[in-house]
């Protein structure tokens, strides 16, 4: 009969290049970016760079020299890889050693569509790594009853965006488990909800959502966010060792654009400290996740533009949280600015600057500043207008230095 | 909703008489014993007891499970076969030449669509597109067998629907490229289209949270048909995929309907994936369809690449959700997700070209309906390339126009988050603004209607 399906190819001809200024193509982002591309005489904004950023290792050398790993891993070999094969090595570790460990979530069969399974159904057989129906609820509440009996589930939800059917589950039986159960001792520790979140350039409303400081007010649950592929796997493996039940949430835009060296045997990273990635006495800068990249990239800046030093630290763990090293830090440089992708009201910047204000306020030299996504959400033509990037950082840190 | 059909609103006084608006909601087949717990008791002689549970369950001394693997599947309902060959001349196709011809020509546009926004996503000229290849009977016939008054809750694989029911290429294409003219100015993901005057929520990008609505928004049209009878009565409409059924929405959604007599078509697209999902690690049971008798609602599964069978099996879907008072409706619809779940996804990741490729030479809802035509001698290969290259033209001309657009307004970054901007909202613009004030260099910003005027025009107010 008549009737051919339409090839593809000749219609891709037929539509005329766009016009100019949608060209230009983000340098660090290959996929389309247009929403949120910095103009081309920007000095701060679109200067964020993974190759060259001091927060990733390039080497084998600055990797090994990380005092927090143990010393047979200081020791061994290193393979550069980006963050979600830090997710993926993390995971096969756990499958290897612990045959407690089980993986699931929507579509992680086939690798997942970040890809952070990839090859874990085949090596370690559907009965432990498997995928799960369409149901969030469903699947955290599966997760939950497993690891009260003992197995140690690692659950994937497909996009933080879409843990909230599973909210229910997470904040009135995750966290409260243990507390009700009292001499019982029933518990879902071993439990580790991975999901990925933040902005990525066209993520819009339910593409680009950071919930942290959802589960932040719940005691009982850990919330940990890591900032590089070492990061990832040492807390991620940290976390599946964990007897609390943990959120662990992976800033997605890194999954491919954060690549370093990552030592190839296990290890396991601390839950319970912040970590200063730069030391400086002017400013503290508070962050965690992919913001580090934007205040790493505005304190260049401002330190060259403006003679100050400036400290940066990376929370790694949202709640419970390092308070000490925090207040340390504040007590010395007298000003903090805290940053963050999700919404200013009520978030953790709220929680960092209140705990300073208690714990260092004779010291305090400016009132301590939050850079935050505004009460909105992320529109997909607003990303850039609504997300901290580097010329809200380096106006914040030249604010406090002048206040 | 749509000011074409009247505004249907219940004065306050009327609105606190309970009685007048739960009476349709009273089905006459419902016992009177239903409601009396208390005749739970039974004679020795009876075979049958009344446990307030379990509706008229006869006695039995055989100790046997139900099997569901032992029911036939339930049948699949089709008009006309692979080759557009009618099965059963008498019943029809309830279609006029026209329509059919029109109907054609609104899948071919949608094909066609489909595949100029795909390459261009592919070309990186939009962020992200999906296409419903396999699925374009579904949607745009049975959008063709509702009434415009009806409200329609999508998921997003649902364009033809939209299509159907007059959106228009413009509109399409402002939503595509967020541009000015685009209602949901600017801030949703490609192909989450809304229309007021077609009813149409906006789609959410999360799953099955739009099938309870459709329940809910079913019971208040079910109110307000009952309080203007002199107008057509409405209905919703609300589609999903066969694994968005998985959610407990979708469970919650069909009980409530169930329970309160909504008139509402729950229409579930069973395309086989879920993403890379396939329905045996969605469910073990028949289906979607198998799930009706469980909230006892009358269903119907449907072969979706029969156009006709899907605008006679909605035709009368409709008719039902409007008898007994209201009634849910559940309809599945079979096709097979010829695409790629989105521009996002590889498809060969998880399954075999040859598989796709067999499914398309097989079977295709275009094809089908396009022999039909042929053989009633409506259509040919000359009006074929005629159309094609008609509708090319058209949307490639919308294309090219909406992507020069201005894009909208920066202040609608901020509003619509209340009714009205909050005085913390203000405070943020005004920093905002200081930002990209003492910054230009570092924005975009001459490409947003109004530049930064529409942002200080917002702390004014
Ligand atoms: C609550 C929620 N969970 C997960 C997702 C991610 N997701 C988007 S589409 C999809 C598959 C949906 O499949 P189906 O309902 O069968 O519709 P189809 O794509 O086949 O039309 C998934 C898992 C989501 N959007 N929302
Ligand atoms: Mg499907």
């Amino acid at each position: 009969m008549a009737a051919k399906p339409q090839s593809l190819r000749p219609l891709a001809s037929l539509l005329r290049p766009r016009s100019a200024y949608r060209c230009q193509q983000h340098q660090q982002q290959p996929q389309f970016r247009s929403y949120s591309a910095a103009p081309p005489g920007a000095r701060l904004n679109g200067t964020v760079n993974y190759d060259t950023t001091s927060i990733l290792n390039h080497t084998s050398k600055t990797a090994l020299s990380n005092p927090e790993l143990p010393e047979n891993v200081r020791t061994g070999p290193t393979k550069s890889i980006n963050l979600y094969t830090a997710v993926n090595e993390a995971m096969r570790h756990a499958l290897q050693t612990d045959e407690r460990v089980l993986v699931f979530g929507e579509d992680i069969q086939f690798g997942g569509v970040f890809r952070c399974t990839m090859n874990l159904n085949e090596d370690f057989g559907t009965e432990r790594v498997f995928n799960t129906p369409l149901s969030e609820q469903g699947l955290i509440g599966f997760a939950i009853g497993a690891a009260s009996e003992g197995m140690r589930p690692i659950a994937e939800i497909q996009f933080a965006d879409y843990v909230y059917p599973a909210f229910d589950q997470l904040i009135n039986e995750c966290a409260k488990m243990r507390y009700r159960a009292g001499k019982t001792d029933m518990h879902c520790g071993g439990l580790v909800v991975r999901m990925p979140a933040g902005v990525v350039g066209h993520g819009a409303l339910y593409h680009s959502q950071s919930p942290e400081v959802l589960f932040t007010h719940v005691p009982g649950l850990r919330v940990i966010i890591p900032r590089s592929p070492i990061q990832a796997k040492g807390l991620l493996l940290a976390a599946i060792a964990c007897n609390d039940p943990c959120i662990f949430l992976e800033p997605k835009i890194l999954y491919r654009a954060a690549k370093e060296h990552v030592p190839v045997g296990g290890y396991t990273l601390p839950l319970d400290k912040a970590e200063i990635l730069k030391t400086g006495s002017d400013v503290t800068v508070v962050s965690y996740g992919t913001p580090l990249y934007t205040c790493e990239a505005a304190i260049q800046k401002a330190e060259k533009d403006l003679g100050c030093s400036v400290e940066l630290i990376d929370l790694r763990t949202i709640y419970p949280w390092d308070r000490e090293t925090i207040l340390n830090s504040v007590r010395k440089t007298g000003r903090a600015i805290v940053v963050h992708e999700s919404m200013q009201n009520a978030g953790v910047g709220a929680e960092v600057a209140a705990t300073i204000q208690e714990g260092a306020f004779t010291r305090l030299e400016a009132p301590v500043k939050r850079v935050a996504g505004w009460a909105t959400f992320t529109g997909l033509a607003y990303e850039q207008f609504v997300i901290p990037d580097v010329a809200r950082v380096y106006d914040a840190i030249k604010k406090i230095i002048e206040y | 909703m749509s000011l074409r059909h009247g505004i249907r609103r219940i004065p306050v006084g009327r609105a606190l008489q309970a009685s007048t608006y739960t009476q349709p909601s009273i089905t006459p087949s419902i016992p009177r014993s239903w409601q009396r717990w208390s005749s739970a008791a039974v004679s020795p002689a009876s075979e049958r007891i009344l446990f307030p549970g379990a509706l008229n369950s006869k006695l039995t001394n055989d100790l046997e499970f139900t099997s569901p693997s032992t029911a036939e599947a339930i049948p699949t309902f089709r008009v006309m076969d692979q080759d557009g060959v009618v099965i059963n001349n008498e019943r029809g196709v309830g279609t006029t030449d026209e329509e059919a011809v029109t109907l054609y020509t609104q899948m071919v546009l949608l094909s066609i669509m489909d595949t100029i926004m795909f390459e261009a996503q592919r070309q990186g000229r939009l962020s992200f597109y999906m296409a419903s290849a396999g699925e374009e009977a579904i949607t745009i016939g049975a959008s063709s067998a509702l009434d415009i008054g009806d409200v329609v809750f999508c998921q997003y694989r649902e364009t033809g629907v939209y299509l159907q029911r007059g959106f228009t290429l413009e509109q399409f294409m402002s939503q595509m490229f967020s541009n000015h003219k685009d209602v949901g100015h600017g801030r949703n993901m490609p192909v989450h289209y809304g229309s007021r005057e077609l009813n149409i929520h906006t789609v959410s990008s999360t799953l099955a949270t739009q099938i309870p609505h459709a329940a809910g928004a079913a019971y208040a049209l079910k109110m307000q048909n009952a309080q203007r009878p002199d107008l057509p009565p409405r209905i919703a409409c609300t589609f999903f995929g066969e694994g968005a059924a998985s959610e407990g929405d979708f469970h919650g959604a069909l009980n409530i309907a169930a329970t309160r007599g909504s008139p509402v078509i729950f229409l579930c697209r069973n395309n086989g994936f879920a993403i890379s999902t396939p329905t045996r690690d969605q469910y073990r049971g028949d289906g979607i369809a198998s799930r009706g008798a469980g909230y006892g609602i009358e269903t119907i599964r449907v072969d979706g690449n029969d156009i006709f069978a899907v605008r006679e099996s909605i035709k009368e879907a409709r008719k039902k959700t409007l008898e007994d008072g209201g009634k849910p409706i559940l309809v599945e619809m079979m096709a097979y997700r010829v695409g790629h779940h989105s521009t996002s996804d590889d498809s060969f990741a998880y399954r075999q070209r040859v598989e796709v490729e067999d499914w398309k030479r097989r079977d295709n809802p275009l094809t089908r309906l396009r022999k039909w035509l042929e053989g009633r001698e409506l259509w040919n290969e000359q009006k074929e390339g005629e159309l094609r290259r008609k509708l090319r033209k058209d949307v490639l001309g919308a294309f090219a126009q909406a992507e020069n657009e201005m894009k909208p307004a920066l202040k609608y970054a901020f509003t619509d988050v209340w009714e009205n901007v909050t005085e913390e909202q203000k405070s943020q613009v005004t920093e905002l603004l200081g930002v990209l004030e003492t910054y230009p260099e570092e924005y975009d910003i001459e490409h947003h209607e109004g530049g930064l005027d529409s942002l200080r025009e917002l702390v004014k107010k």
